[in-house]
This record gives structure tokens, sequence and C-alpha cells, in this order.
């Protein structure tokens, strides 16, 4: 069996005195959407910066079999893994096009490779294609989840996280970008994604992870989990805000 | 404050004062003379402290403020020959007009332009003082007479002690009195934003004016007693360079407390005299190294310890010292008048042809609705739908292109945020603006601000007692009405979000409003706290509070209002009660994969 | 004041104008990457200008010693914070870029030192040779609380100012010097004017680096690059630019500007160790006229300040500074009436 694309194990991460993740383990094959989730404030957001080495932390990280630990972010990105986080944090004073070209500042000594990328993600996203001129920092919640996904995708990542992808979206973008993602896992990009949104999360993914108060609770094949009476009581049940 | 804490802090009080008050007795002529400057830098250390560690907006230039003093005194005392007692109103009053003046040019600006500005006036000044022949130029003015109390003259370093250190004591005490006081919580308020300030009735532009002016003040009557205690002055001791030595004081010392002034000033001062002594004798060129090993230290101050010293003292202290429960004081006070509410079912609130364009873009369209007292109604769409806008356009945070918004029948179409605050309008905020570092008490306190007039230099004497009875009594009402009385005490920083949603909603209580508007109050938190957040308002409505509020979360408001007003693109789409408005195709339709 | 008045202080105002045009470039490209008010860029000029003046006179410049002290300095932090992070990997190119790279113009320095040769070689090694000065400073100081607040790094820029030209009188000692100067010869306007072919060297180089960048900052990818670490630098990390790297750049680029401008200035007036701050001062002002990010404002900027500063000392000779300066306070008004308001919490000092 060929190593996991991304492999976790026993990771802690700690805030000062607190621990925000005590001894997470969880992999992801190649081609595979897998999903962790749990309520605000379980460590979610935590995890993948800890992945992506915003933060320090201790435990096992490897991306396709190779050692994390001694890479910077910058290092991480270089060799395919990227992430678009909670706060998307795009560069407001430049133009779509600038935050999309930039996306591919890591792999800009591959020639032409930017101009392919970049036609393919106006392709993908024709509202962003309408905005190409105008600055980041103008567009709507939805427009900016585009771009960042967007520029994301300009360095043809092979690990792809997304920190809650469905925050303040409207429930129809939510499933435009969600289509997205799972014509992305066929085209061979594996992603990890991070959400709050349980039924949006487990209905897109292949294998899912509980995450409570830093640890994992639960973990297994997402439709098993939907159909999983603890879950549904606690985040698919009445209750839920639609 | 609780007991233990209060009474700790009453004795280190009492040592330090002891200490200082028999130090000359005890110590050569060359120390007190450091404890003289120790004081005057300290003076000006304290205005830092609160302009910039409390109020947030820094200064390149208080010493230009302690030169203007210096040099009016000098001047008056030596052109014109008067007593050196005269010097201290004349300076004091160049000095504040110089600060009113410079204020009201450069305090509208934010972010890091006003520090920017503070550097061009911390310049110029001193500049001037050199250039100018009344004021002898680079030379400066000399035999500038001693201060006289009766026979003797206090020219001994020992003499201007007992002088100048009453005086550090004075203006700690009135600093204490103000940040414990309404203006003070407004000036705690400041770095909360503008906004936040303007949703309790206060206007931050004049709170940040009057903290600035108060700042020059302290440096005056520092530069005061230098001219008077070193009897020469000259443009060096107040330039850029003294400027920055002194915001290296309130740095070292802790930003974050009053006693970081006095620390600081004599930490910078008693090092500076080290290193003078002691660099000499490691090299010789050692004087020139002076200015670097103290520029050196400055930034691994900045590097490794930010909070100063006070800042790490206190941050143990905390830890230390256990918090008991708080107690809401037994003796009641004459409460605070309140407005009365209107008849149930008088419109309060009525929007009327509501627009908002931002350049060529309509986020609301001809929008128009009214809320009625005693009722809660619900401004709810899908994201981007424009009630976010619409909800600016009725607390005043936008102004409105065209249309009309009437408010308990005053016209608020155009009115800033103040004014619509003041007439009874209480608003929360999506992203919470509480004051992390200030305790709950303090916080719901400055929701209360509308409600009382009492100034700067009253609060600073302690002459506002029985008004801070009457705020604090209505801040305990408020807080046991949310049920988080039990944890007065504590620091809004410590909470979670849903209680400090919660805790928000009491601070805009605190105000006596007629109508309470939220801006998604629901965002962000867990079922039970939402759960708890439903008990709450329907409670306020049973007492007789009208609220609006704005929100996205379908499920959450249908439980609780007895209107909606739904919006999409920015038009209203429908209005109705929640049963009709759920079945109403056309909803169903914009939240598309709503299971109803 | 008649017309030929007035034509002497223009040209006067346009040359001093175009020094403040190259430091204000230099100012606007730190802020604009780093979002740090680069003080001492002026102190950097004054350190070329010195250098320069050490060459002619056959001596070895003293910032040889400087730089090294700096360098090694900087080296023992890297190693120190790579170990810290265990990236024992990126040891060795620690070493080569913040210890061999800026020994190379120290060693060109020294052999260049007290020999006879074409006049454009002490020039290129005065300036080569406080290129790496902005780095390392910056390294030292600025990295570590590279996250904060502008406040927090202007604090410690002003700071860095006064350390850097307590290190320069100990360095250079607080003699002054003026070199000879780079081009002879004086040209003459219509109306029988000279003007020296010196101030037109000022004036051409100014125009020719603002357009190479303007060029630079928006039309390459590098350029943009630079800008995106100030604008977010999580979010230019996420797109694997390494703000260290960024950082590094534009204070190199920076000092390479400070450099020309000591050369420029050293045959015009006498600089002393502390010569640098006036002038970083008044482009400060032209780079504010340009709101600290556009270059071509900062040039009308640049321009306006020379000017003024020109026919200031006109009218009064001592106040000159003081209305250049009281300049400051218009514009800053008038560039916060133009930017939108941003309701900015910001970081505080103490945290």
């Amino acid at each position: 069996m060929t190593a996991a694309m991304l492999e976790i194990g026993d990771l802690h991460v700690s805030y000062g005195r607190v621990e925000a993740l005590r001894g997470v383990s969880l992999s992801l094959q190649a081609r595979q959407i897998v999903s962790v989730i749990g309520p605000n404030g379980a460590g979610k957001t935590t995890l993948l910066a800890a992945a992506m080495g915003l933060l320090p932390s201790t435990g096992t990280l490897r991306f396709e079999g190779e050692d994390l630990r001694g890479l910077d972010v910058e290092a991480r990105v270089e060799r395919g893994l990227c992430l678009v986080p909670e706060k998307r944090e795009l560069f407001g004073d430049l133009s779509v096009q600038d935050n999309l070209q930039l996306g591919a500042y890591a792999k800009r000594r591959h020639g032409d490779a930017m101009k392919r990328h970049l036609r393919s993600v106006y392709e993908l996203f024709p509202r962003l294609a309408e905005r190409r001129a105008q600055l980041a920092s103008t567009l709507s919640g939805g427009e900016r989840q585009m771009l960042a996904l967007g520029r994301a995708l300009m360095s043809a990542p092979r690990l792809l996280m997304l920190d809650e992808p469905s925050l303040g979206l409207a429930p129809l973008i939510v499933r435009e970008i969600l289509a997205i993602v799972r014509a992305l896992r066929d085209d061979g990009v594996s992603i990890l994604l991070v959400e709050q949104n349980a039924r949006v999360a487990l209905e897109s993914s292949d294998h899912g992870y509980v995450l409570e108060t830093g640890e994992i609770a639960l973990s297994g094949e997402s439709s098993a989990l939907a159909d999983d009476p603890r879950v549904q009581a606690t985040y698919l049940g009445g209750g839920t805000d639609d | 404050m609780n007991e233990r804490g209060a009474k700790r802090r009453l004795v280190i009080a009492g040592t330090v004062v002891a200490l200082l008050a028999l130090a000359p007795l005890a110590l050569g002529s060359f120390a007190v003379g450091l404890l003289d400057d120790i004081g005057i830098g300290a003076l000006v250390a304290l205005g830092l402290v609160l302009l910039t560690g409390v109020g947030g907006a820094t200064s390149f230039g208080q010493a230009a403020f302690v030169g203007i003093a210096a040099y009016a005194s000098a001047w008056l005392t030596t052109v014109h020959g008067a007593s050196p007692w005269l010097g201290l109103p004349f300076a004091l009053l160049l000095t504040g007009i110089a600060a009113w003046l410079i204020g009201t040019l450069t305090l509208r600006l934010d972010g890091h332009f006003l520090p920017l500005s503070t550097i061009a006036w911390g310049l110029s000044i001193p500049l001037l003082f050199g250039n100018v022949d009344a004021l002898g130029q680079h030379t400066g003015i000399s035999n500038i007479p001693p201060l006289h109390v009766g026979p003797w003259s206090l020219v001994t370093p020992q003499a201007v002690y007992y002088l100048i250190w009453p005086i550090v004591g004075l203006a700690c005490w009135f600093s204490h009195n103000l940040l414990q006081s309404r203006p003070g919580r407004a000036i705690r308020g400041l770095r909360g934003g503008t906004t936040l300030l303007a949703s309790v009735g206060a206007d931050a532009y004049r709170v940040r004016l009057s903290l600035f002016v108060t700042a020059a003040l302290l440096a005056g009557v520092a530069g005061w007693l230098y001219a008077h205690a070193n009897r020469f002055v000259s443009p060096s001791p107040f330039d850029l360079r003294s400027s920055i030595d002194y915001l290296l004081m309130a740095v070292a010392g802790g930003l974050g407390q009053l006693s970081g002034a006095l620390v600081g000033a004599a930490l910078v001062l008693v090092v500076k005299n080290a290193l003078q002594d002691v660099l000499p004798l490691l090299s010789a060129r050692g004087g020139q190294l002076e200015g670097v090993a103290f520029a050196a230290l400055f930034i691994l101050l900045l590097q490794h310890a930010r909070g100063g010293l006070m800042g790490f003292v206190s941050r143990w202290s905390r830890e230390r010292i256990g918090r008991q429960p708080p107690a809401r004081p037994v003796v009641l006070p004459l409460p605070l008048p309140r407005r009365s509410l209107p008849a149930t079912g008088t419109p309060l609130l009525t929007v009327a042809g509501a627009v908002k364009r931002f350049g060529g873009l309509v986020a609301v369209n001809d929008v128009s609705f009214d809320v009625r007292a005693g009722e809660i109604v619900g401004l709810i769409g899908p994201n981007g739908a424009g009630k976010s806008t619409m909800f600016n356009l009725v607390t005043g945070t936008l102004p409105m292109s065209a249309g009309r918004v009437q408010f308990l029948g005053h016209d608020i179409s155009n009115a800033p945020q103040q004014r619509i605050a003041r007439l009874g309008m209480a608003r929360t905020f999506q992203h919470v603006k509480l004051r992390p570092n200030m305790s709950l008490l303090d916080n719901v306190a400055l929701g209360a601000h509308s409600r009382t007039s009492c100034g700067l230099l009253a609060a600073g004497l302690r002459l506002n007692r029985t008004e801070e009875r009457q705020i604090f009594d209505a801040a305990w009402t408020q807080l046991e009405r949310i049920g988080l009385a039990d944890r007065a005490h504590e620091f809004a920083g410590s909470l979670p979000l849903g209680t400090q949603r919660i805790l928000e909603i009491a601070r805009a209580l605190a105000s006596d409003p007629v109508l309470l508007v939220l801006d998604e109050p629901a965002a962000g938190l867990r079922r039970q706290e939402k759960q708890a957040l439903v008990e709450l308002l329907r409670r306020l409505r049973a007492d007789g509070m009208t609220i609006l509020i704005v929100e996205h979360d379908m499920a959450f408001v249908m439980k609780l209002v007895d209107r909606l007003v739904v919006m999409n693109f920015g038009a209203k789409l429908v209005e109705g009660d929640p049963a009709s408005v759920r079945a109403d195709v056309r909803v169903q339709s914009a939240y598309l994969g709503v299971s109803a | 004041m008649n017309w030929d008045v007035a034509l002497i202080l223009s040209v006067d105002g346009l040359a001093n104008g175009a020094v403040y045009l190259l430091a204000g470039l230099g100012l606007v490209l730190v802020f604009s990457v780093t979002r740090v008010v680069f003080v001492p860029f002026g102190d950097v000029a004054a350190f070329a200008a010195l250098s320069l003046a050490a060459f002619e006179s056959g001596r070895t410049p003293p910032t040889i010693g400087l730089v090294l002290t700096l360098a090694l300095l900087a080296v023992v932090a890297e190693l120190w914070q790579l170990a810290r992070r265990r990236e024992f990997a990126r040891m060795p190119r620690a070493v080569l870029a913040w210890g061999l790279l800026p020994a190379l113009p120290c060693l060109a320095a020294w052999a260049v030192a007290g020999r006879t040769l074409p006049a454009v070689v002490p020039i290129i090694a005065s300036i080569a040779l406080v290129v790496p000065i902005a780095p390392l400073i910056a390294r030292l100081a600025l990295q570590p609380i590279a996250d904060s607040s502008v406040l927090v790094l202007l604090i410690a820029s002003l700071a860095l100012h006064f350390l850097l030209s307590g290190l320069g009188l100990l360095f250079f000692g607080p003699e002054g010097f003026r070199t000879t100067p780079l081009v002879s010869g004086a040209l003459t306007l219509p109306g029988g004017f000279p003007v020296s072919a010196q101030v037109l060297l000022m004036i051409a180089s100014a125009i020719v680096l603002s357009g190479l960048f303007y060029l630079l900052f928006e039309r390459t990818l590098h350029g943009k690059a630079l800008r995106a670490t100030a604008i977010n630098r999580v979010g230019a990390r996420l797109v694997g630019i390494r703000p260290a790297r960024t950082a590094a750049l534009a204070y190199g680029g920076a000092s390479l500007l400070a450099g020309l401008i000591g050369v420029l200035v050293a045959p015009v007036t006498t600089m002393y160790y502390d010569s640098g701050f006036i002038i970083g001062l008044k482009a400060f002002v032209a780079a504010i006229i340009g709101g600290l990010s556009s270059y071509p404002l900062t040039a009308v900027g640049a321009l306006a300040v020379g000017l003024v500063e020109s026919f200031a000392s006109f009218w009064s000779g001592a106040l000159k500074d003081v209305i250049v300066f009281g300049m400051l306070i218009p514009v800053l008004l008038l560039r916060s009436l133009l930017v939108a308001r941003v309701e900015d919490e910001g970081e505080e000092i103490d945290e």
C-alpha cells in the first residue's frame, strides 16, 4: 500500500498552558476528501494551521511519506501542500488577477503554467473573470471565498486544506464550491476539509473525523458517520442552522 | 476591586509614600537631585501612560510641551520679573492652548498618521525655541529665579524635592480618580474604537482631545518644575530625543498601569546615570557609547518585554491574588432618572424608502418598515441581502443615500451615531466590542455614559461620588438581569463568546434605551448559548423592551419574534408573522436548500 | 524677489528635491514591503558619504568594521533562531547569506583602500559597502517584532536611528567631510544662468530611478510579491513568499538608494556622522505626501519639499526646517481626508 498522502500522528499543539490539540491522529489517502467536523473551539483551525506549519507542534507530520518537520511554511507550499484559511488572507489592495498570479508564486519557475492555470481558474469561477481588475477588498463574501480557492489552485496543489469553506456564505454558493471541490478530487487533488456545518461536510466527503475539545472522538466513512446516532444528535439533529 | 487586593495596594502605596517622604534625610545631594529628575520625568511619563497606555494614542512630542511650559515660565520670570508661582498658571495656559490647537488639527487622524504627526511638532517646536531671539536662541535662558515659600528659597535639591514629589502624588491621585470615573471609562473605551464610544453616546474625538490636553498639562507642570529647579532652559532637553526618552520611561515601566510611570522614570534615569559612570571606564570612547547602549536597551525592551516592568508585576500579582465573590453595595443611592416607555403599539422606528448606494452598487433599495413599541421584530435575509447595511443606516453608522428614518418622532436620517444613541436606541455589535481588560461591571457601566455628565476635572478631584454610586447601581441591576452578577469583577476578555454577547446586551440596557437593536446576536453561538439568549430576549420583551434583531439564522428568529421583515438583494421581499413568512414560497427559494 | 532669484532658488529646490525623491523612494520601498518607517535611512546615506571621503584621503573606511560587527551579530541571531526551530538544514545557507555576503563588499573595500584607482571605483565601493547595513540592522532589531503594529515598528525604528547615529559617532568621529565632485562642468540655461553638472546628475538619477521603481513594483511578479508581504504577511507565506527574504531585499534596495544619495550629496555639502537624519526627515515628508505607497506622488512631494525648503530658506534661514516639518501636519490632514476611514483596533503596544 502506498504511503498516505497526509499522515498526522499524535499531534499536540499548545497555546501557552492551554493544550488545543491532544494527540490527534488522522490520515488522508490520495484522491480522497476527508472532513473534520466539530463545534466551535474544538481545534479544527489549529489542526490545519499546525499541518501547514503556521503553529509549532509535536507529533508526526508526513506528506507523501516525507517528514514535514524542519520545513517552513513556504517550503511546504513548494511541496504541494496548500491551505485556504478561515480568514481567507487575501491581498486586499491588489487586484483579483494579481492575487491569482501571486498564488502561483511558489511555482513561478515553471514557465507557461501560470497562464494555463489562470485560464482554468477563470473558467471555474466566471465571476472572478468578470472582476479581474477589481481590488480584492471590494469583493463580496462569496466572491472572496472563490478568490481564495482560486488562488490556492494556481499553485497546482496536491493536497488542499480548506478551513470552513462554507462560513458566511449563502447556501447556494456553498453548493457551488463543494461541487468544485468534488471535481478537484476527481482530477487528482486530495482534500482535507474542516467544517462547522456537519451536514454539508459529510455529504461532500469520503471519510470523516469528529474533533471535540482537541481530541478525535469518532472517525469513519462519511456516510456511516452521518447515520451515527451520536453525530445526528449533536450535529445534525433538530436545531441545526439553515 | 476586591477587598484583599485593595488593602494590599493601600499598604504598598503607604510604604512607598513613607519611603519617599524620608528619602532626602537619608540620601546625599546627588541622589536627591536624581530623585528630583525622576519626579519630573514621572509627571511626563504619567501623561504618556494615560494618553498612550490607556487612550491608545502615541505621542513623540511630549518633550515639546515640557519645553513650552518651561520657556513660558522662564520668560515670564526673567524678562518680566513676575513671581515664579505666577509662572505656573501662565505656563499651563500656554501649554493648554498649544495642546488644544495641535489636538484639534491632528486628533482626527487615524491609524499611524497620528503618531507621525506628533513627530512633526515634536521636531518643529524645539527648533523654534532654538531660533527665536527672545528665547535666547541656542544658549537659552539662564538665571531663572527659584521658587519661594515664605522666607525660604527652594534652591537645594532637598527643598525642591518636597515640592516635586507631593505634586507627583497629587497627579497620581488625580489620574487614578479619573480612570475610575465616567470620563475615565470613556477614555478606557477609546481603544475599542470610535463606533463603540458612539454607541454609548460619547464622541471619541472629544474624549481623545481632552485626554491629549490633560497629558500635555501634566507635561506642562513638569516643565514649570524643570525651569525653576534647574534655573536654566535651553532647546536641547525638549527635542525629539527627549520625547523618545519619556516614551521609553512609560514603556519600560509599563504602559498598563499608572505606577509604570514612576517605575519607568526611575529605571531609565538610574540606568542612564549608571551607564554614564560605567561606560567611560570600559573604553576611551565610552562616553559616546551611552546613546548606543540606551537605544539598544530600548529595542530589546520592545522585543521581549513590551509590557514593561509593571506589566510583569501585575501579571504575577493577578495570578497570586485570589478572587473573592463580589458584593453589591447594600446602601442604595437615589436611582438615575429613567425614560418613560411609550405605549405598546406606538411606532418607535419608521423607515421610509431607505436607499443606500455604494458607487454603482445599490445595497439597499427602497426599503420601508416600522417597529412598534413592545414587539420583537426580526430583519432577516440571506447573506448579501443588505440587512447589515440597513442596520448601519438605522443606527447612523452609515449615511443614507435617500429616504427617511424616524425614531420617536425625531428625524434621524443622517444623524450622527451619538445622537441616535442618546435618543434611546441602544445597539450591539456583530463582532463584540467589549473592553477585554475592563471588568464586567465597568463594561456595563460604560453603557450608562450618556445618562450622566461628570467632566474630567470633577472626576479627577473625586467630586463625583454620588453619581458614580448611581451609575454602578444601574450597572449592577443590568448584570443581575442577565445573570452575571456573580462574576462582576472578572475581566470581560475571559468570557466565552456567547456570554460576551449577553454582556454587550447588558451594556446596551445600561443606557436605559427605548429600542434595542441587535446585530446578528446568534452568530457563532453554540446551541445552549442560543437558547439562553432566546430566554433573555423574551424576558426583556416581558419587561416592556422593544427589540429589532438582524439575523440570518432563520431557526433562531422563528422562535422569538412577533414579526419578520425579509430582505433579499437589497429590497424588502416580504413582511409578516413568522408562520406565514416561513410558508412563503419566495422566502424558501431565496434561502434555497432550507428544510422548513 | 525677482525672476533671477526665483530661478536660482528653483534650481536649488529641484536639486534638493531630487535627493529627497531618491530617499523617499527608499522609504516607500521599505514601508510598502515591511510596514516600517525606516528612520535610519539618512544615517546609511551619511555613512556612504563618509566612506567615500575616507577613500579619497587614502584611509580605510571605518564602515568595514561597522558592517563586519553587524554581520557577526546577525549570523549569531539567525543561527540561534534556526536552532530553536530545529531547522538545522538551513544553517549553512544562513551563514552564507548573513555572514559571507556582507563580508564581500568589505573585502573589496579593503582591497581598494589606499590605492590610486579611477574615481568611479571608490564610489562603487562606498555604495556597495553600505548596502548590507539596512538588512543587517533590520534583521537584528526589527525582524523579531515584524508582526507588530506600524506604531511599535516606528518606535523601534526611531530607537534604531539613535543607535546607528551613535555607532556612526563611534566609528567615524565627529569631523565633517566633503568629497570631490563626481562630474565637473556646467550647463548654461537660456538667460545666462549656469547649472552645475552635479545638480543635473542628481536630477537625472532621480528621474531614471523613480521610473524604474514604478515599473518594478507595478508590473513584475516579484514587485507584487514584495508588496503582498506588507499587505498580508500570512497570506504571503501561504503562497510561498518568504517575508524575511522579501524584507531583506527591500532593505537592501533602500541601502542601495541611501548609498547613492550619500555619494551624490557628499561633494555638495559637508557631511557629518549625523547629517543624514535631516535628509531622511525631509524625505519622509515627501513620502507622506505620497501616502507611503505611491511612487509618483512621492516624486511630486519631494519636489514640493525641495522647493518649499529653498524658498523658505530665502525668507528665513533659521526657520526653514520648522516650516518644512510644519508642512507635515496639513499634509497628514489632507491624506487623512482622502483615505477611506478604516476602523482599525490595532495592536496595543504593551501586549
